[in-house]
């Protein structure tokens, strides 16, 4: 992210960042996950998975912010995210 | 469509956190894509992933119908009791063992359809109980029959040219048979629904959570609404957040908006504090209290 | 194991059947019952209420019928030693849930104080017209057992005996009493608690990774385990496989309702009893139960007086039925004749079981009163000729 000047309280931010794993078997493909991604990391694969469903894939890992909405969301415990490093801002 | 293909992929080195309240020998669980008793499951794995109440005295009671089917798949003392009946059979089971933390988990045909005479008793009573009734204004398992919450106008395989009957508002009936916690969200508030399951769990007395999900190979089929996607759209569009607001205001019209929110949240003595209280009074040491079973 | 001194009323008492059976359920370590008022066994509940909060029990009256039977296997599954008491209409109402407790093998008590049916009938007068319903009532194959007291006496002893084949056969159990017995105020000595003795309930013994909730022993009987031990339980009115959960096979469902079957149908010499009386030279044998045995008594005074040998076979516990002793009579006596205060129930059973060996007369009556003796007396003069 770009900022026109180093915000004030920089050294205390910190953004999480996480890491998307998918049970492509599991998943149902209902795009709950892909519509409610607040930074759009997700989106439905072309390829089919054993049921026949397209699941999603990670469009835009270094975009997630591990908010756990998609882990929360899915109504078939086919996505989960886990926590990568932790970025500092720097000006 | 490009070229299309199954491809295999490389095992999973983590497990779902969740996957140690389920019974992962069940998975993947019977209910349809796009269906919200998914999310609503997961709400409330998360809701006991932050309890303090030791998931063992945590039992799950649910009825008949599609919402029925989630007790089979918590790890916890589950119990698939018959039509209407999870209520009075959780009751039970509370007053066997007073320690026990008993959560209903069913359908709002199961609760409030057959089930309405226990529901009204039950939070008369302030039985110590946790209700979470899911709303897909549908008696989906079945086929599609109208039920109790069936907004009017709407389509259903029993009333196949528009539902003429006025539904229930569920969060006022709770309410006005003496429920202490009363809330409504939808499958789309996630977290609001998880962080109510948890006051839920942590609050003596009737709690009634109605959480609305979206049916989408019943209800959304059968009145053309697109499928479950589209309902949580709809959620999302229409939803109005409003704690504390009068309870008969909360009607729900076919595809208008929907108000969710924590509406009561009071406190009243439960059935067992009443009965042991009052014998106290009355007979003070020659009042024997039942502690639960002897084992 | 021996009953609780506390819980036990010792003593010699004048007691109704109701109230008896109250004590019964007391003395036997009943500690949960949830009941619906209905005449007349609305004094079972009356004492029990009364009892209750110096014994340590929970009452509670619930709501209907139905709730009252739900959270009987409910309280079972949470350790407790529940009852619950109906009459004819509340006992149509508990079909469906004395079915589930029946699929969940939940160890519970119902006392059944028979009245004059169908529909409402007759609220404050006898019949004994229940009989078959307690056996076939729900839907589906399965098996219960079922005793008839006559008096009193038998009404406290009966319900212990309820209480303690509920837990060791992990079944619904009832006690088939009548507004005539349930009403009858008569002597009763209800002995010191360390003469009465209980059965336990057969908890495993096994880890939870181990144990399989539905797995049979050689008796055919699970050992049960209660919620919130960490077992981590699974119980559905869904046909289930040992585990509990739910399997929509046929084979599935052919184990367990066979199970359901033969756990009380193998063990049922274990089960049965019965009394019987000058059965040896016999020429007409008068089965009866309840509170028609009482009635007969008169009857087979006058017929023995005329010489005609008249033996009496009277069922304690009326279902399962004793098919095997009904045969072997059935082989030496001319006829059996069956007083029952309805129009013909357990007299299928005796015709099923004699086989068409002995002829079988019913003395029915349609409720509302005891047979006049005269009328039993007439009928064992017809039957051995």
């Amino acid at each position: 992210m770009k900022f026109w000047r180093k915000p004030l309280d920089a050294d205390k931010i910190k953004v999480p960042h996480g890491e998307i794993h998918i049970v492509r078997d599991r998943c149902k493909g209902c795009g709950f996950c892909v519509e409610y991604c607040p930074r759009d990391v997700l989106e439905l694969s072309s390829e089919f998975n054993v049921k026949g469903y397209h699941p999603p894939y990670v469009k835009k890992p270094e975009e997630c912010v591990h908010c756990g909405l998609c882990e929360m969301l899915c109504p078939d415990f086919a996505i989960w995210v886990t926590e990568k490093e932790v970025d500092k801002i720097e000006s | 469509m490009k070229d299309a293909q199954v491809v295999k992929e490389a095992p999973i080195k983590e497990d779902h956190p969740m996957e140690k309240i389920l019974r992962m020998d069940r998975i993947p669980h019977i209910w349809c894509s796009t269906c919200g008793i998914g999310t609503a499951l997961t709400a409330f794995a998360t809701a006991l992933g932050k309890t303090d109440i030791p998931l063992d005295n945590i039992c799950v009671v649910s009825g008949i119908g599609c919402s029925g089917r989630i007790a089979g798949y918590i790890k916890l003392d589950s119990f698939h009791s018959t039509h209407g009946r999870a209520i009075p059979f959780a009751t039970g089971l509370k007053l066997g063992n007073p320690k026990l933390k008993l959560v209903v988990f069913s359908g709002d045909g199961d609760i409030a359809g057959i089930g309405g005479n226990h529901l009204i008793h039950a939070a008369r009573r302030n039985m110590d109980l946790v209700v979470l009734c899911i709303n897909n204004f549908i008696y989906a398992m079945t086929g599609g029959q109208a039920a109790a919450t069936t907004p009017l106008t709407a389509n259903t395989s029993t009333s196949p040219y528009g539902c003429y009957e006025q539904p229930f508002n569920l969060p006022h009936l709770a309410a006005s048979c003496g429920a202490v916690y009363v809330a409504r969200w939808t499958c789309l508030h996630v977290r609001r629904l998880a962080k109510s399951i948890n006051e839920a769990l942590n609050k003596k007395g009737f709690s009634f959570i109605e959480i609305i999900a979206p049916c989408s190979t019943i209800y959304a089929r059968r009145n053309r609404l697109g499928d479950g996607l589209s309902l949580m759209k709809f959620y999302h569009d229409n939803s109005i957040i409003k704690h504390g607001a009068d309870t008969r205001e909360l009607d729900i019209s076919y595809q208008k908006k929907i108000i969710v929110g924590k509406f009561v949240d009071i406190e009243r003595p439960t059935f067992l504090d009443s009965m042991n209280e009052w014998y106290r009074k009355q007979f003070g040491e020659k009042y024997i209290e039942y502690g639960g079973p002897s084992d | 194991m021996k009953a609780n001194s506390k819980n036990v009323l010792t003593g010699s008492h004048y007691l109704d059947g109701d109230h008896a059976c109250a004590e019964g359920a007391l003395a036997a370590g009943c500690n949960f019952v949830a009941g619906y008022p209905i005449t007349p066994s609305t004094e079972v509940v009356e004492r029990i209420s009364e009892r209750f909060p110096f014994v340590g029990g929970i009452f509670i009256q619930m709501e209907d019928e139905l709730a009252s039977m739900a959270s009987l296997s409910g309280a079972a599954y949470a350790g407790a030693k529940a009852m619950t008491v109906t009459s004819g209409p509340g006992f149509s109402l508990m079909m469906e849930n004395i079915g589930l407790a029946a699929m969940l093998e939940a160890p519970c008590v119902i006392i059944n104080v028979q009245r004059g049916g169908p529909s409402t009938g007759l609220p404050t007068l006898p019949g004994q017209a229940d009989m078959m319903q307690v056996r076939w009532g729900s839907h589906g194959d399965y098996e219960i057992i079922a005793l008839s007291p006559n008096s009193p006496q038998e009404c406290f002893e009966f319900t212990i005996k309820a209480f303690n084949l509920a837990e060791k056969y992990r079944v619904p159990t009832f006690v088939m009493t009548d507004e005539c017995v349930g009403h009858m105020t008569e002597k009763v000595v209800i002995p010191p608690a360390d003469q009465i003795e209980l059965e336990p309930r057969r908890y495993t013994k096994l880890p939870p990774e181990e144990y399989l909730p539905f797995k049979p022993e050689k008796d055919l009987v699970p050992d049960m385990v209660r919620a919130g031990k960490g077992y981590r339980i699974h119980v559905t009115g869904l046909t289930h496989d040992e585990k509990g959960y739910p399997v929509m096979h046929w084979q599935t469902q052919e184990k367990l309702v066979r199970r359901l079957v033969e756990k009380i149908r193998l063990n049922s010499d274990k089960i049965i009893e019965f009394e019987e009386e000058q059965i040896d030279d016999a020429e007409v044998v008068l089965l009866s139960y309840g509170i028609s045995s009482r009635v007969a008594i008169p009857a087979i005074q006058k017929a023995r007086k005329e010489g005609i040998k008249v033996g009496v076979l009277r069922l304690i516990v009326v279902w399962p039925f004793p098919e095997k002793k009904v045969f072997e009579l059935a082989k030496k006596v001319k006829a059996f004749v069956v007083p029952e205060m309805n129009y013909g129930q357990m007299v299928l059973e005796v015709e099923r079981a004699a086989k068409g060996q002995a002829e079988v007369f019913l003395v029915p009556h349609g409720g509302g009163w005891v047979h006049d003796p005269e009328d039993i007396y007439k009928v064992i003069k017809e039957a051995v000729k």
